[in-house]
């Protein structure tokens, strides 16, 4: 009788405990994951702050839908086998969303269990391209370019705006450029009515290119990509023009640099690049730099306007859902714009976040233009 | 496997022939006399170029015919680098001309680290735009696409060079000093010749080379920096190996065997692989002709 008493007792104790969590007038949680300690603390800590800045303003504007935000702050040391265990303890806290986790291996261990109890994921940092792109977590969203993002800016430019079919893709054999143009050479193969003419790696520092221009006009390329830094593009450039070879050269971060210009000279006019979208103008970026040097007393860390803008854009579709629905709020995210300091963001299906990442620049009377 | 492309990528490997010919004659010249690999070569040829790039630069600003103004830069990096070659032989070499031969090999390579410093400190360590180009000639408009105003510049100046050095060496009092010394250099001085004369001289002719190789290939890439003469040096070093170094047509041979394979083995295969080739062929010409190309064989004195 004792027994059945104690049994009765707890279950109740958990219901409160469950009915405070959920209530209409109960606090909203909301978790931070990632690495808050040990090597990559310095990738993790940023977030906390921001989410931290972000609660802050809001609770002080009376919360969201009338009741408080409260953070719920765990640990996960960039390791997926401690994730697993971050991700359970979320889940016990009865989260309704969480802000991380900040590295993509840890991120990925943590989303099996975060989509089995429809909790929301956006992390600020992950950008391991599979997380979103395989569809395999609907649950999951980031405020961060994935890995292949150039090169899908890049790809849909030159196909979709430019017009290219037949492309030369070319690399400087380097980790950056070589990555680059390997996503490239994957997003041309996988559309169709387009293909790559022309996959090479080419010299860094030869003297003469004739030998590969040679070759790019003989592939019937009607477009160059080329992935690496701006010396060796500035070379390739100026030579494929001195042999009046007019096709259009895009080209990556590595390339848009102003030493690009200056070498290139007029040869490079009309070149395109992409590059990161500029945020450094944004008012709401300005303040939250601000805010965080009064609380904090130091310029904010990696991921911090990422981590900010997850904040926001999750506080901000609980409002618009009217709920903490995981369904409505999961299609508020996707179908609302918000103002965040990364500018006007949304989500694609997949989870990406649309007007964060890349843009395409092209050199115009010597000076490189953002092209809308 | 179409004949014009065939076509444009042996003029692209004759053009990267005659790169490499240009630096590569210094090397095989110095080497022909004194035994000794230049390593500072390669700075010679980057020195050229800065030079140019300064007084072409200034001389623009007078707004004189670009074609005068190229022709003065190039002289003017003719006679510094001239200078450089002289009294790079003069502080690093002849001190050490009685010492064994790894000493000035060492010096040599000092020279070449010191130099290219020099530049980066004096001058800066980005890339900088080479301005000094020629205006299109008219009639190479139908080939332009294979062959450039620069790439035809370059292929003549390297004929050019190399026929006016053979006419030097063969027939001219100073070339028969050269070889004289060349042969044996005590002997040399007992028959009355100055033998550092001959040597001051032969690094003179090979860094007035390397500057203008300097220019020419600087205005062809359209950029410089304080590096490109270690780049640009060694693959000359090897074709002049690759030929027989201390032979003349040698270092030609070398240059455009090296240059030629390099542009059919990207053109036809993928230049993944360029620096491959030019290595592979080293081998297998040093495999089967141990001294190179044309280069004669020399019994080592033990």
């Amino acid at each position: 009788m004792k027994k059945i008493l104690a049994f009765l007792l707890i279950s109740l104790v958990a219901f409160s405990a469950f009915a405070a969590g959920q209530g209409e007038g109960g606090t909203i949680r909301i978790g931070v994951a990632g690495a808050h300690s040990g090597d990559l603390a310095s990738y993790g800590i940023p977030s906390i702050k921001a989410a931290e800045l972000v609660v802050d303003m809001y609770n002080a504007n009376g919360g969201v839908l009338g009741r408080q935000v409260e953070l719920v702050i765990e640990d996960d040391v960039c390791k997926p086998e401690v994730a697993t265990n971050t991700a359970a303890k979320l889940v016990g806290d009865e989260v309704v969303a969480v802000i991380g986790h900040i590295c993509s291996g840890a991120t990925k261990a943590a989303l099996g269990i975060y989509k089995d109890e429809n909790i929301i994921t956006i992390s600020p940092s992950a950008t391991n391209p599979p997380l979103t792109k395989s569809g395999e977590y609907p649950n999951f969203l980031r405020t961060i370019a994935p890995d292949d993002a150039q090169a899908d800016v890049e790809v849909s430019f030159a196909v979709d705006t430019l017009g290219l079919k037949k492309i030369a893709v070319l690399h400087d054999k380097g980790d950056y450029g070589k990555g680059f143009a390997e996503f490239c050479k994957a997003q041309i193969e996988a559309k169709s009515g387009v293909e790559v003419v022309l996959y090479e790696g080419i010299q860094v520092g030869a003297v003469d290119y004739s030998a590969i221009i040679n070759k790019i006009g003989n592939s019937g390329a009607d477009g160059v990509i080329y992935g690496g830094y701006h010396p060796e593009a500035s070379k390739l450039v100026s030579q494929m023009k001195k042999k009046n070879m007019d096709i259009p050269f895009l080209s990556d971060d590595g390339v848009k640099d102003p030493t690009f210009i200056k070498v290139a000279g007029e040869y490079s006019e009309g070149v395109y690049a992409t590059g990161p979208v500029d945020t450094s103008s944004n008012p709401m970026a300005i303040k939250a730099v601000e805010d965080h040097k009064a609380k904090y007393g130091e310029e904010p860390g990696a991921f911090f306007l990422n981590a900010y803008a997850a904040t926001i854009a999750v506080l901000n579709a609980i409002e618009k859902a009217g709920s903490t629905d995981y369904e409505a709020v999961s299609a508020a995210l996707r179908s609302e714009y918000v103002e965040t300091p990364l500018g006007k963001i949304s989500f694609d299906e997949k989870g990406d976040a649309i007007g964060v990442g890349f843009a395409v620049y092209q050199v115009q009377n010597g000076e490189y233009v953002e092209l809308k | 496997m179409n004949l014009e492309y065939f076509f444009s990528l042996f003029l692209g490997g004759l053009t990267r022939g005659s790169i490499y010919a240009l630096i590569a004659l210094g090397y095989t010249m110095v080497y022909g006399i004194i035994k000794l690999i230049n390593f500072a070569h390669g700075e010679i040829y980057m020195i050229g170029a800065f030079t140019s790039l300064i007084i072409g630069a200034a001389l623009a600003m007078s707004g004189m015919n670009p074609i005068l103004i190229f022709v003065l830069a190039c002289l003017a990096a003719i006679v510094y680098s001239a200078a450089y070659g002289i009294t790079i032989e003069r502080l690093a070499y002849r001190p050490l001309r009685k010492a064994p031969r790894l000493s000035v090999l060492i010096s040599a390579i000092g020279m070449s680290i010191f130099l290219q410093n020099y530049v980066l400190l004096a001058q800066t360590s980005d890339f900088l735009p080479f301005p000094l180009v020629l205006p299109n000639m008219k009639f190479l408009k139908p080939i332009e696409h294979m062959m450039t105003t620069t790439q035809f510049l370059i292929l003549i100046s390297t004929a050019v060079v190399m026929v006016l050095l053979t006419i030097l060496i063969k027939f001219t009092r100073m070339g028969k000093a050269m070889r004289a010394t060349s042969q044996d250099k005590d002997m040399a001085q007992l028959v009355g010749i100055n033998v550092d004369r001959v040597i001051s001289m032969t690094f003179l002719i090979g860094s007035a080379t390397a500057a203008l190789g300097g220019v020419l290939i600087s205005s062809h890439i359209g950029q410089i920096n304080f590096y490109i003469g270690f780049i640009a040096g060694i693959k000359a070093f090897v074709a002049a190996v690759l030929g027989g170094i201390g032979s003349i047509p040698g270092a030609v041979l070398g240059s455009f065997v090296l240059g030629l394979t390099e542009s059919f083995g990207t053109g036809y295969i993928s230049s993944d692989y360029e620096d491959a080739f030019a290595f592979i062929i080293l081998i297998l010409i040093l495999i089967f002709k141990p001294a190179g190309l044309l280069g004669r064989k020399e019994n080592e004195k033990v």
